[in-house]
């Protein structure tokens, strides 16, 4: 446990500190709601109705943005091949790592949303829909991208390869994720059955992520 | 404690480095490795570390922990150093501690017997190659395991460095380790020599 939770405190410090990577995703997902708006026009209904997909969309891509740098610094460094020598089995390393990559990038989207909830004409309740989906749904989007992530650990410039590999798996859950947050702003459905799906996938990337993520970086050790 | 291996073949992308490699290290002694660029001495301590797997042969530790692997029994100091230029000399070093775990010691004892007690809290940034170089052997005191896999260990290091270094590993096989020393140079201590064939 030690182990893990020296893993896990490095890396958010690392993703704290000058040049890592959580101020950045924060500052792209921000960049683009903000900027949407605009684009859209002043039509306030239609801005409160593209919200949740707005917020859902920047969320996914300003996570897609972060992980591509979750393996490959440490390849880069040699602190993989330590990584994959130690006792710790590389799937708790890679959960831990998973972990440590969603608390210092994912957390930060989340707390962001109200304030951009604000820019796109969604009310509190809305808001805060939103928010919940986010945080049941983004776990998702970084256990999957974390695979892409392994696989493209021994490629430069891995970030294209990544996005590719991985947005086929986070359509589930932004499909769920906005699903379930209109369901709870405009109805007619009910918000527990989207968002049942939502955690359920999220559940399932938890068991599937390090597994596979720790099989490709075997297979890519040479 | 006795590392050997047994008809090592290694082929790293489609072309064959080494076949036919016999080496035995007992307790207490150093192998070096020697040979020229690309003879693939590197790939024999990746090989050890279980980085790599060979195409045939077996590579074995007798004597160590049944329960562990010959990899979670050895330190590995390859070209790169592992450390994070966003953290200080000490935070890498107390992260590689808690992270290999087993048999630890004090961070700060592991940096003065290296001499960079007094850098303790720059950023790794900050640190010349020399420098980084001590703090990657300070690794290897903070954390104690049998078995130690050093490619090119003295490179970077000044004199003073070297001769400390010499000392570390005197130390070292003086409490039953052994050493795996991939290098061109002289080491400073006594060691048995494996030469690898240049490539074919």
């Amino acid at each position: 446990m030690t182990a893990l939770a020296a893993l896990i405190r490095r890396d958010i410090r690392i993703a704290l500190r000058v040049g890592g990577g959580a101020l950045i995703g924060v500052l792209f997902f921000l960049s683009v709601v903000v900027l949407m708006p605009f684009a859209v026009g002043p039509d306030l209904k239609l801005l409160a109705r593209l919200g949740p997909a707005i917020l859902w969309l920047g969320a996914l891509l300003a996570s897609l943005l972060t992980l591509d740098r979750l393996f490959t610094a440490d390849h880069e460094d040699g602190s993989l091949d330590l990584i994959v020598m130690s006792r710790t089995p590389l799937e708790l390393a890679c959960a831990a790592k998973a972990l440590a990559h969603w608390i210092a990038a994912g957390l930060p989207l989340i707390v962001a949303t109200p304030v951009l909830g604000l820019l796109l004409n969604l009310d509190a309740p809305a808001t805060s829909a939103v928010a919940l989906t986010l945080l049941a749904g983004t776990p998702a989007l970084t256990f999957t991208g974390m695979i892409g992530a392994a696989l493209a650990v021994t490629l430069h410039r891995g970030g294209l390869l990544l996005a590719v590999l991985v947005l086929p798996l986070s359509i589930p859950v932004l499909i769920f994720g906005v699903a379930a947050s209109e369901a709870a702003i405009t109805g007619p459905q009910t918000f527990g059955a989207p968002f049942a799906i939502l955690c359920a996938l999220s559940l399932f990337s938890f068991v599937i992520g390090p597994f596979a993520a720790a099989a490709s970086l075997r297979q890519g050790m040479d | 404690m006795r590392l050997s291996g047994r008809g090592v073949k290694c082929i790293r992308g489609g072309r064959q480095v080494f076949s036919g490699l016999d080496f035995a290290a007992a307790a207490g002694e150093v192998l070096a490795v020697t040979g020229a660029n690309g003879s693939g001495k590197t790939s024999l301590l990746r090989l050890i570390a279980g980085l790599l797997s060979p195409a045939e042969g077996t590579i074995a530790l007798e004597g160590g922990d049944a329960e562990l692997m010959l990899a979670e029994q050895a330190h590995y100091l390859g070209h790169r150093d592992a450390l994070k230029p966003a953290l200080s000399v000490l935070e890498n070093l107390i992260f590689w501690r808690d992270f290999l775990g087993g048999e630890v010691f004090q961070a700060g004892q592991s940096l003065e017997a290296v001499g960079l007690d007094h850098a303790a809290h720059l950023p790794a940034a900050y640190l010349s190659a020399g420098q980084r170089r001590r703090l990657s052997l300070a690794r290897l005191l903070a954390v104690r395991r049998p078995v130690w896999l050093l490619d090119e260990p003295t490179a970077a290091l000044d004199a003073a460095g070297q001769e400390l270094f010499a000392g570390l590993m005197a130390d070292h096989l003086g409490r039953g380790g052994l050493i795996v020393a991939a290098t061109h140079g002289p080491l400073g201590i006594a060691a048995r020599e494996l030469r690898i064939g240049a490539a074919t």
